[in-house]
This record gives structure tokens, sequence and C-alpha cells, in this order.
């Protein structure tokens, strides 16, 4: 159902990832900055009722979220020096350091809850548990909304060029990710935020951020001294459980919010203004869907970000005759982008280009094309669409 | 300072908002749930998006692009990323127009 055409939108010879170089300075010059973007058609009556909020779903899933901590804690420390221990881990490590990449991404927008005190205490909770200052990622968020993928602009970029497929398989045991997060957190709690920091967070939110970096650095910090004092007390192995429970996970349970989490932009179009040629929509497995919450409709969640995770798949009825057809599993997902991402580490302007269904409208190139400068000498007819 | 006329009451819907384009100016104009009539400006303060695309939701303004907060009666920003206030405007109801004190 894909078909995939090189290049779509700006064709860069060197890419400058970092949010103060000259990529940053092309982007704003051409427009791509704070752009207008394509959405669907939805009535606004439909959307008003998408939109709306309700705490039950958000409390009944964080309910299960909270007591799956407990259950899976409690069997991994009753069968203790078992192999019998090992699932209980694992699926603790799942909950704990995969399911709160979603739940700090929804909260994070204010969706999740209608009550916003709900947000609020989830969003801190999960922002702790996957090593992320609260201040700084929020801010980092909404710039990924406003300019996703706009090479120099969004701070979120997942799949980077030049690609290093190591770190991206290293990403899978966050080993990488989970010491450059604390060293970012320590660094914050020195007092220090870096140029790209200040470039997206206003001054105001500053001493916000060092102090939420401190109280995340202090927990980790008390975490390390009782497992210490455990093993000088002889508790050998056993004192691996306070690491085991808390920040241990982000390290062994991260691999599912990895593993969603690059399908949602990888492989596809850098500096587009189209969700549909940068973002993933897929259908997945009802766990998965669970622990991701929903994320995987992940254009509509970037056309309609108000719209909460519950009533994603509402949304997805809607306007799915607007979008490319989405991928049918992870795996189908995987094997379209890993094709495109090993094309990409040749030439890192290819993207893939889905085929529009006839009802949709098409791709709109005038948005990123219609800007000075641009290369407009590219394919850009349409594949179906009306 | 003149008030202006600025839409029929039923343009509104309630719990909902409009917008309003009034002399080079946009504008939003809600209506809450207990059908009382306010007027904002039209634009983010974040990022400048319309917020007549956003939700009103108790007494707040929710813009589509961020989910950035706003009390519609005082204008006061509530949640990140929004940190500057909205502008409000005083409205009166007559004839079942909404007339707004702009200026």
């Amino acid at each position: 159902m894909s078909k995939s055409t090189t290049p779509i939108g700006s064709e860069l010879t060197v890419r400058d990832y970092s949010l103060t170089g000259a990529n940053t300075r092309q982007a704003i010059e051409n427009g791509l900055s704070a752009a207008e973007w394509y959405h669907s058609d939805v009535p606004r009556k439909n959307l008003k009722s998408l939109m709306k909020r309700r705490d039950a779903p958000a409390i009944r899933d964080t309910v299960i979220w909270i007591a799956l901590h407990f259950v899976f804690a409690a069997g991994g420390l009753y069968f203790w020096g078992r192999w019998l221990c090992v699932p209980f881990w694992f699926a603790y490590g799942v909950v704990y350091g995969s399911a709160c990449d979603s739940r700090w991404h929804e909260c994070g927008h204010g969706t999740a809850f209608r009550t916003r005190w709900m947000n609020d205490v989830v969003y801190h909770i999960a922002s702790f548990q996957i090593m992320r200052n609260p201040v700084n990622w929020r801010w980092s968020h909404a710039r990924h909304h406003t300019d996703t993928l706009i090479v120099g602009r969004d701070p979120e970029i997942a799949w980077m060029h030049p690609i290093s497929l190591i770190l991206k398989a290293l990403a899978f045991v966050g080993i990488v990710e989970t010491w450059t997060s604390l060293k970012v957190l320590t660094r914050n709690a020195m007092g220090n935020l870096s140029q790209e920091e200040r470039d997206y967070i206003p001054e105001s939110q500053w001493p916000k951020a060092i102090f939420w970096a401190r109280v995340h650095i202090a927990i980790y910090a008390a975490v390390l001294v009782v497992s210490f004092v455990l093993l000088v007390s002889g508790a050998a192995w056993k004192s691996l459980i306070p690491i085991l429970l808390i920040g241990g996970p982000r390290v062994y349970g991260c691999w599912h919010f990895v593993m969603t989490g690059l399908l949602q932009h990888g492989g596809l179009a850098e500096n587009v203004l189209d969700h549909r040629l940068n973002s993933r929509t897929l259908y997945m497995n009802p766990i998965s869907r669970w622990v991701y919450w929903n994320m995987n409709y992940h254009i509509e969640h970037h056309m309609f970000p108000m719209v909460p995770y519950y009533s994603l798949p509402a949304l997805h009825e809607l306007i799915k005759d607007d979008l490319p057809p989405p991928n049918t599993s992870i795996w189908d997902g995987y094997r379209e982008m890993m094709g495109s991402v090993m094309r990409q580490r040749v030439d890192p302007n290819h993207a893939i280009r889905k085929s529009l269904p006839p009802t949709a409208r098409p791709y709109r190139e005038h948005l990123h094309l219609a800007v000075p400068e641009r290369n407009t000498g590219l394919e850009i007819g349409d594949q179906g669409g009306t | 300072m003149p008030w202006v006329d600025a839409c029929a009451v039923d343009d509104v819907e309630e719990e909902d908002l409009i917008r309003w384009d009034h002399d080079g100016r946009t504008y939003v104009i809600v209506r809450s749930l207990d059908n009382e009539f306010y007027c904002t400006d039209g634009l983010c303060t974040h990022e400048q998006v319309h917020l007549s695309d956003g939700l009103v939701m108790d007494n707040e303004i929710e813009c589509p692009k961020h989910n950035g907060l706003f009390d519609y009666r005082t204008g006061k920003a509530l949640r990140a990323p929004v940190c500057e206030d909205l502008r409000t405007y005083a409205t009166r109801v007559g004839n079942g127009r909404i007339m707004v004190l702009v200026g």
C-alpha cells in the first residue's frame, strides 16, 4: 500500500538537529516553524464530542496501573531467588518503565483526566519513572507539536541522521538513555540549564525545572543509599531490590515504549507540514494499546491533540478515509519503517510516502513547498486522493 | 471606547465559543453553561493559534495546539505552555445581540 519517493520535504545536505544551529535559522526563514499544518475536516459538533473530558476512563486505567505495580512487585519479591520471579520483574518493568511514557505524555497534554490536579499528579509520577525533568519535557513536547520533525526546531526527533542502528538497538535496554537522563537531571539539579533548554523553556520556568530535578535526584540518591546499606549489611543480591523497584525499570522495562515510540515517526518525512507524511498510525494488540494509551493513532493525535486517548479510536473511524492506510500490526509497522530507515542511512532525504485512499484530500505539498528557495523539482504527484 | 455589535446570541452554543474578527483583530466570544457571554483575544498568547478551534470546559478555554488553559472570565493563564494572560473585553446582551466593548 505504500510508495516511496524522494524527497518529500525540503532537501537538506547537512542536518543540524541542534535548536540553535544553521537549520534552526533556515526553518524559521523558510516558514517551517510555527507554520500552518494540514487538518482533516471534522465537523465542530463531532470534534466537541470527541474532545470532551471524563475522569472515569483514566481513573480506571490508573487504578489498574498502580495495582499492577504492587501485584508484580509482590510476585517478584515473593519468588525472589527462584526463576519464577523473572516474569514478575519483567511485567513490573513494563508497567513501570514503559507504561509511564504514555501516562507522562497524555497527562502532559492535560487530556487524560477531566480534573486538572489528577493530570498533574500522574504527570509528575510518570516523569519521575521515565527520568524526565517534568518542566523541561513539558516544553520540549510543546515544541514537538508546533514543529513536528522540523530539523533544527523539534527537540524530540527520535531518528536523527546519520542513523546509528547500534544506538537504536541499545535504546531497547535503556542504558544509554538512562545515563543521559541522569546526567541531565544532575546538571539541572546543580542549577545549570543548557543553551537548548534555555531556548525552549521560558525563563520564568527555570527555577521549577531546577527544583524538580533536585527532587528526582534526591529520590534516586536515597534508593542508592538504601541499596548500599543493604549490601554492606550482608543482603548480597537482595541489595539490588530497591534499584529493581525504583529507577531500574527505566532500563530493564523500557523496551515496550521504545518499540512503540520509534514507530511514531520513523522512516517518514522531515520538514513537511502534513502529519500524514511524518506520522504513523497503526493497529496493534489490546495489551500494547493499553500500555501505550492508544498513541498508535498517532496521526490523529498530532492533528487533534485535544482529543483524549480514550476517544482516539472514534476519531480514527471518523477521519480514516482522509488518512493513509494504517499499518496492520507492530510487525508490519517495523517492516515498513526499517525498510525506509535502511534507505535513509544512504540517502537521508528518502522518506515513506504512502498512497492515500481515493476519498482523501491530496497531501498538502504547497504548505511546505510554497516557501522561498525550496527545491520544487520534486516528484509530488499524489497516489490516490482527489 | 465603542460598544460593537459582535454576533447574535444564538450564534454561540452553550459551553462553546466562536471567532469574531473586528477592525483587523481577532477575538473569541464564549458562552458559558450559565448562558453568560465573555469576550477575549482570539489568539493564544503562546504561539498565536486561533482559540476558536479550542475547547470550552467549566470556565476555561483550552488551546487546540498545545492544550494551554485560560480562564475566559479573567483571561488568566492557568496551565503551561501558556504563561501570558489573555486580554478580556466587557460584553452585554440586548435584543438578541452580543455587544463587545473593544478598545
